[in-house]
């Protein structure tokens, strides 16, 4: 969930202009490759999703070689941002695609709790049972069916770093979060605060409690805690907020203080540690900083801008969570059997491969060829990610109600923003966080 | 329609009978006319109304029938209380203060030549869309003075009565015989005589953000200042020492030394300090160095004042938890500024002058004629644009939703932001939006009613 920022705000308008194009193009014909003479030679899949740019060209290229493979052409419709309003009402105008690629696992439980999908062939199931992880499956599982392969990988447990800063400080990458701290103390004796940390983006601060409860309590308590049979007032909470408040109320540790990073947004804080003026040596987020530090600041990845691991919290394992896109197959597509093909197709490391070449991609699949990706950068994230195996959970907001975990200015973004403002008392914000959980989850 | 057109004359005879017909038909006629309008008002005003009255008993879900449970829980909920004092405030500050300035500027523009420009100037931003001036004010608000222009200005001014500190970030490296807490002043903890000297280590000073002319370290003069330094010992009556940035790159130094590598820090006042007041002052050299010369024996501390470490000056936090209403207000005064002054200006435009010259000739000073004659005289305009402007107030919405960033967004939530919010922006619980609409409601119904009665009687 994040909110589009001031500077996205106006690329937004030259976005939904290029949606508008990309509408219009798919409208008249955009089928991808020749119609080639495979078993499904004739048919036509149908594939929405929110890609656009770069994305949607690499994706493109995956469905090529789904149809260089059998001979089905395939038509990519982008869907816009809410894919669950537009897949509603394309069901409802009798027009819908075939296979959907499903950004949020909220969503597709809505999907499949409202019966519009079809369960995954044997065939995908056996191969995803062998090549995922079983939490992989498990987020594609509703009601002990399986509906949504995961394809595409997000992986949000990233800290990232200027190497320059690091040399001047005489550190290096930390191994657990009080070596994290301690490393930030020493930038800070440097003349470099430690994190940029983005405090008027709220989601950037839940990616930072989940991160640290998700180490320091386990995975089975984040479980239980992202669907709230665990209350907010337990005591694991009130132990990784403490945790965070040691960094956020540390001066040395958060650039400008905490008053500041209310002040930021999530490309300033980028811009903080790889911007021309640099402010700050450490700024923690997902896998997508680097793409930032790259396209924005013209950064190298792996020599000028660098990341670590989030480190282990008092020695559990180090956290990684993530986020992904499933596809799932519509019961109402015209060609669902085709649908069905594509993503067994989609679960073979092959088709992986092929996008994992292209770059801006992490499989969460562990046939696929770590050679097979495109930088280094990429290939240690994806090495973090599938090293992780079971131990991974998924961004614990996304899967809250978005009155508690996806709403600005309310929820658990408003109340961590306090927090940062603020963090001398934990346990008054797990009992407010309880307060509205309780009330958003209605449990 | 034919028939109630042409109105025939009643016939002869049956007088009565036929006055009765005539009244039923123009009865019937006003229904006609009026019909067109009832059912337009019906089904965009009181059907909604209704609507939302039955709705806002009902849960978030609209399946289960709660009673006033939604009303109690605006009453409880402390976000939805925040948001009823904005609008509070709102209420009462906005209008009154858009009704002054008006009557300020109306009253003003009329004795200048050039009236109509500066009308036209102010009148301008009614122009502009709220969600545009919301963006203009949201930069304007921006705290990074780089950014925003009103902290820009405010630093600006700041900054020429009060030089902005050399080592903002610096500070002392604990346990190397300094102590004080951030942002100074720092004393040595233990005392010097004269004869000796002393380091004083500093940390958290970037290497670019150094004077330009700074210069290595001078010599390896020990914190505690036992053993006197090469550079820096001297005569038995003075003290010596040098200051300096405690951290070589890389981090390789020793804590507490000079190391090769590490450099002064020149421009930095040092007091010498004995019995609590101040003996001698210097100024650090290039090299960081320093000499209090022509001491007195006996102890003395040496202290860094706090001026050394002054946090550079930061502007307003127009948009922190404590300013953004009021920031906000401002906003909405610069685009209804112009509304108000030309209404009241065409109100003072209709003023008798007779009234004001008899004032005049009688000898009022103008203080008299403005408090005296055309304010009394303008009450009716003034009322009108103090009544109107709060039934605006009351659905401002844009420009809070626009320039409050996220953190403070429940601070400067209003009724109707707050009502949005729990509706559709998250919260999906469309039982106490509509609860929170009525509510809306019935603070505008007084104003409503108000209005309406005014122009009753006006039009009587």
């Amino acid at each position: 969930m994040r909110r589009p920022s001031k500077t996205s705000r106006r690329s937004a308008a030259t976005a939904t202009a290029a949606l508008a194009l990309a509408l219009a193009a798919t409208a008249c014909g955009g089928a991808t490759g020749p119609a080639g003479s495979g078993e499904l030679a004739g048919q036509t899949v149908t594939v929405a999703g929110v890609w656009t740019g770069a994305e949607q060209q690499s994706f493109k290229k995956v469905l090529d070689a789904f149809t260089q493979k059998t001979g089905a052409k395939t038509v990519f419709v982008p869907s816009g941002d809410n894919v669950s309003t537009f897949v509603g009402s394309k069901i409802e105008g009798g027009n819908a695609p075939d296979v959907v690629m499903v950004p949020q696992v909220g969503v597709l439980q809505q999907f499949a709790k409202e019966g519009w999908l079809q369960p995954l062939s044997e065939q995908t199931a056996q191969t995803a049972g062998s090549t995922l992880a079983p939490v992989w499956k498990n987020y594609g599982t509703v009601d002990g069916t399986y509906y949504g392969l995961y394809f595409k990988a997000a992986h949000k447990s990233t800290v990232w770093y200027a190497p320059e800063a690091f040399a001047q400080a005489g550190v290096g990458e930390p191994k657990s979060y009080s070596d994290m701290l301690k490393t930030g103390r020493t930038l800070a004796d440097s003349g470099r605060p430690a994190f940029a940390i983005a405090g008027e983006d709220g989601w950037t601060l839940t990616d930072w409690f989940e991160n640290i409860y998700l180490s320091q309590a386990g995975p089975e308590k984040y479980d239980q805690l992202a669907q709230h049979k665990l209350k907010w007032t337990d005591e694991s909470v009130v132990r990784a907020l403490t945790t965070l408040g040691e960094l956020f109320k540390d001066k040395q540790l958060v650039a400008g203080g905490a008053q500041a990073a209310l002040g930021t947004d999530f490309p300033t804080s980028v811009a903080q540690v790889f911007g021309p003026e640099p402010k700050a040596g450490m700024v923690y987020e997902g896998d997508f900083v680097g793409g930032v530090a790259k396209g924005q600041f013209g950064k190298k990845l792996g020599q000028d801008a660098k990341f670590f691991p989030f480190p282990s919290v008092d020695g559990g394992r180090p956290p990684v969570v993530s986020g992904g896109d499933a596809a799932v197959v519509l019961k109402d597509g015209k060609n669902g059997k085709a649908g069905l093909k594509l993503v067994e197709f989609l679960a073979s490391a092959e088709a992986a491969e092929v996008w994992a070449g292209a770059g801006g991609f992490l499989s969460p699949n562990n046939e696929v060829d770590f050679a097979s990706y495109s930088d280094d950068t990429t290939r240690s994230t994806a090495d973090s990610l599938i090293a992780a195996g079971n131990s991974i959970r998924f961004d614990m907001s996304d899967q809250a109600p978005a009155a508690f975990g996806g709403t600005k200015g309310a929820g658990e973004w408003k109340l961590l923003q306090d927090f940062l403002r603020d963090p001398s008392d934990p346990q008054g914000t797990a009992a407010k966080l309880e307060a509205e959980a309780a009330k958003a989850y209605g449990n | 329609m034919a028939d109630t057109v042409t109105v025939r004359p009643p016939t002869v005879g049956s007088a009565a009978d036929g006055k009765r017909r005539a009244q039923r038909r123009k009865r019937r006629l006003a229904v006609v006319f009026v019909l067109p309008a009832l059912l337009l008002l019906g089904a965009l005003v009181v059907y909604p109304v209704l609507f939302s009255f039955g709705r806002s008993l009902f849960d978030a879900s609209g399946d289960r029938f709660v009673g006033a449970a939604n009303y109690a829980a605006i009453v409880q909920d402390p976000a939805t209380l925040k948001a009823i004092r904005n609008s509070a405030i709102w209420v009462v500050v906005a209008p009154t203060l858009l009704t002054g300035l008006g009557l300020l500027l109306a009253v003003l523009t009329e004795k200048v030549r050039w009236a109509t420009a500066f009308k036209l100037v102010l009148f301008l931003p009614m122009a502009v869309s709220f969600l545009a001036a919301g963006i203009i004010f949201r930069l304007a608000y921006e705290q990074d003075p780089d950014r925003g222009v009103l902290n820009a200005a405010a630093v600006a001014v700041h900054d020429g009565f009060d030089d902005a500190a050399a080592y903002p970030t610096a500070r002392a490296r604990e346990g190397h015989g300094l102590t004080g807490g951030a942002g100074g002043p720092y004393t040595t903890t233990s005392t010097v005589r004269p004869g000796g000297s002393i380091g004083l280590g500093f940390i958290g000073v970037a290497p670019d953000a150094l004077p330009a002319g700074a210069k290595a370290a001078a010599g390896p003069a020990d914190a505690a200042g036992a053993s006197p330094a090469a550079g820096t010992a001297g005569a038995a009556d003075s003290i010596g020492g040098v200051v300096y940035l405690d951290f070589a790159p890389g981090g390789t130094g020793t804590p507490g030394r000079v190391d090769p590598g590490e450099k002064g820090l020149p421009g930095m006042t040092v007091e010498a300090v004995r019995d609590g007041r101040v003996a001698a002052t210097a100024t650090t050299a290039d090299d960081g160095s320093f000499r209090f010369a022509g001491l007195a024996d006996g102890d003395y501390t040496v202290r860094l004042p706090a001026a050394n470490f002054e946090a550079p000056y930061q502007g307003v936090n127009w948009l922190g938890p404590a300013l953004v209403t009021p920031a906000i207000i401002g906003a909405y005064l610069w685009v209804w500024t112009g509304f108000s002054m030309v209404l009241i200006g065409a109100g003072l435009a209709a003023i008798p002058r007779d009234a004001l010259e008899a004032a005049r000739m009688d000898g009022a000073t103008e203080g008299q004629i403005f408090r005296k004659i055309t304010v009394p005289l303008l009450a009716p305009v003034l009322t009108v644009v103090f009544v109107t402007l709060v039934i605006n107030v009351m659905k401002v919405f844009d420009l809070v939703w626009i320039i409050a960033p996220g953190p403070v967004q429940e601070e400067a939530n209003v009724l109707a932001t707050r009502m949005w919010l729990v509706s559709f922006g998250g919260g999906n619980d469309q039982g106490l939006g509509s609860a929170l609409s009525m509510v809306l409601l019935l603070l505008v119904v007084p104003a409503m009613i108000f209005n309406v009665r005014r122009f009753r009687r006006s039009g009587a």
